[in-house]
């Protein structure tokens, strides 16, 4: 007769329910007290609202965002007309819903490509150090010479005007903070024991930076990534203003502020909504990623 | 003090090379041939109705003039010296040489980021100190929400707003004035500073809350004084040091805030200057723009390195 244990469907005990809890990944117990704190609770949920709105756009709103109606210029917020209509008769608010979806797609696209060129590029510097640390780090300076926005106009004037090229010009503007942010990370935990273990074990370099040590940092760099979406949102929202990304008639909230000045007089709806909308959603992401970063810095978690 | 001062000094040249180096190599990464866009450019000034096809000769002069005959290091070699002998070539649009036109409107770019800086200053220690006076009450929440919703805030949205209500509705100031009044000033001053307040009003705050665990400010409180008076009058000068670091960074955003307010307020200035060139395409006058607006970043941020290391001794040992 087999005296093989049998598996059974006894409750888990108090003991195994113990060592279950304690094996609960850093990233959960941190989600686990971000979802108690009530302030980026509240942006996460204005945020997911913004999302929805502008994902919903053609649904939420009748109207086209591009079709001029000139009997219905320049009418403030009514009834029909929530928002009010611009100078060629355009609803305002399916403007600002369907320009979420330009400046949503520009945060996250820009954020990527500054996240991915700086995982590639921070890690090569923060791992191997030497020659090629210190030919990145003075990349780095040079870039980081250039001061705010500037760098980006200045890829704009090569590439020319366009949003594609928008997209890229905050993305690249944005390497070197990440690129900092990772090789610091990568510098710290390429002395800890499990990359010796790795390295003892045959793992090449790459896998070493791939299996080991970017999921290892991942934590902050999600973080600043998430915060890196709001700045982003801002940056083409100014290059827009400026002239240096949508033309006109895409609706774009930059875009939008820059043609309300035409008629500030008479028209306070039109450089008052889209600003709102802007600042709406930047706040909601910077108080997700400012809970974010309490919930997983381990200081704040020992007040 | 000296070698330190050296030392970083040294750092910098790289740096300043490395800047100039990239703001030469747009020309050669531009899409489109820029003797082409030059020559285009010329012709449509000189004559706009005429025919506008280009000769072979007319190319190769221009080419021969703009030196891109030359191998990229003789051409890089000729720019930094004339660069350094106060020649940027001249603009596209208006033929004048471009360090001319950068000198003409340096005094408004200065100015304006000078009164942003103060504006900034000066909102921000206020913020800061109420906070901390007050802290972990609902002053302290409302002020760093402020701080928050600040640097949430377009600029240009908010200098937008500052011209409808102040300007337009109240009448309060004017929209638009000669620059270098005062009265013109204070709108884009507020515009450009508030967002910077955030950071120097956040640092003040977390600056402060940590002088007042040091043991001084314990024995302060132990002689009765009110809170008020332990923080302005102990902890205050302390916790300004980390602040007085961060305002000479402010500096760099400054000149990159001036690039839009000046646009909002239709003001002169660098900023305005790059703008239009960007959207213009006027190349000479981009990189004129470009290299030296951030030739001073660079040297502000330098000087700011140097004031550290002169106020906070243990930095130079480092």
């Amino acid at each position: 007769m087999s005296m093989a244990v049998k598996p059974t469907a006894a409750p888990i005990t108090a003991m195994e329910g113990q060592s279950a809890k304690q094996g609960a990944s850093m990233t959960l117990l941190a989600l686990r007290s971000l979802a108690r704190k009530p302030i980026p609770m509240l942006g996460l949920a204005v945020l997911v609202i913004t999302i929805l709105l502008v994902i919903l756009a053609p649904v939420m709103t009748p109207y086209d965002p591009a079709k001029m109606s000139p009997t219905e210029a320049l009418q403030g917020p009514s009834a029909r007309h929530l928002l009010g209509t611009d100078g060629f008769g355009r609803d305002q608010l399916t403007r600002i819903l369907y320009g979420g979806r330009l400046s949503l797609q520009v945060g996250l696209i820009s954020v990527g490509i500054g996240l991915w060129a700086g995982l590639v590029v921070g890690s090569v510097a923060g791992y191997f150090g030497g020659w090629a640390d210190e030919a990145i780090g003075r990349l780095i300076d040079i870039m980081m010479a250039f001061p705010g926005i500037l760098l980006a106009m200045t890829i704009v004037a090569v590439l020319g005007i366009s949003i594609p090229n928008l997209m890229i010009a905050v993305g690249v503007s944005s390497i070197p903070a990440f690129t900092r942010l990772i090789r610091g990370g990568v510098l710290s935990a390429r002395e800890n024991d499990y990359v010796l273990a790795a390295r003892a074990i045959g793992c090449s370099d790459l896998a070493i930076i791939r299996r080991h040590l970017i999921p290892n940092i991942m934590a902050p760099i999600l973080v600043y990534a998430t915060l890196r979406i709001a700045t982003a949102i801002l940056a083409s929202a100014s290059l827009n203003f400026l002239g240096m990304g949508a033309k006109p008639p895409t609706p774009e909230w930059g875009l939008m502020l820059s043609e309300s000045r035409s008629f500030i007089r008479t028209a306070w709806w039109l450089a008052t909504f889209p600003g709102l909308a802007i600042m709406a959603t930047v706040i909601s992401i910077n108080v997700l990623g400012d809970g974010l970063r309490d919930a997983f810095d381990p200081w704040m978690k020992g007040k | 003090m000296t070698r330190y001062i050296l030392r970083r000094a040294l750092l910098a040249v790289p740096t300043l090379l490395g800047v100039s180096l990239a703001v030469f190599l747009m020309l050669h990464f531009l899409p489109g041939d820029p003797v082409l866009m030059m020559l285009t450019e010329h012709a449509g000034q000189q004559a706009p109705s005429s025919n506008t096809d280009i000769t072979a000769e007319q190319y190769e002069n221009m080419r021969h003039e703009l030196g891109l005959d030359q191998p990229l290091y003789v051409q890089y070699g000729r720019f930094i010296w004339r660069a350094l002998h106060g020649d940027l070539g001249k603009s596209f649009r208006s033929q004048a040489p471009v360090v001319d036109t950068i000198i003409d409107n340096i005094p408004y770019t200065f100015v304006l980021a000078m009164a942003g800086l103060g504006v900034s200053v000066a909102l921000g220690l206020v913020l800061g100190i109420i906070a901390a006076i007050n802290r972990d009450t609902w002053i302290d929440g409302a002020t760093m929400t402020l701080a928050v919703a600040s640097i949430s805030m377009p600029n240009f949205w908010f200098g937008i707003m500052l011209l409808l209500i102040f300007a337009l509705q109240l009448r309060l100031l004017p929209a638009v004035g000669p620059p270098m009044q005062l009265k013109s000033l204070i709108l884009p001053a507020v515009a450009l500073g508030f967002r910077s307040s955030a950071s120097v009003a956040r640092l003040m705050r977390s600056s402060l809350v940590e002088v007042v665990h040091e043991d001084y400010v314990r024995t302060a409180r132990a002689k009765g004084l009110t809170e008020r008076a332990v923080i302005l009058r102990h902890a205050l000068k302390n916790a300004l040091i980390p602040v007085v670091t961060i305002v000479g960074l402010q500096f760099g955003s400054m000149l990159s805030g001036a690039t839009i307010i000046e646009t909002v307020f239709a003001r002169p200035g660098i900023g305005k200057l790059a703008v239009t060139a960007v959207v213009q395409k006027d190349f000479p006058l981009i990189q004129g723009t470009i290299l030296f607006t951030a030739v001073i970043y660079v040297i502000a941020n330098f000087l700011v390195d140097m004031s550290y290391a002169w106020l906070d001794p243990r930095v130079r040992y480092h």
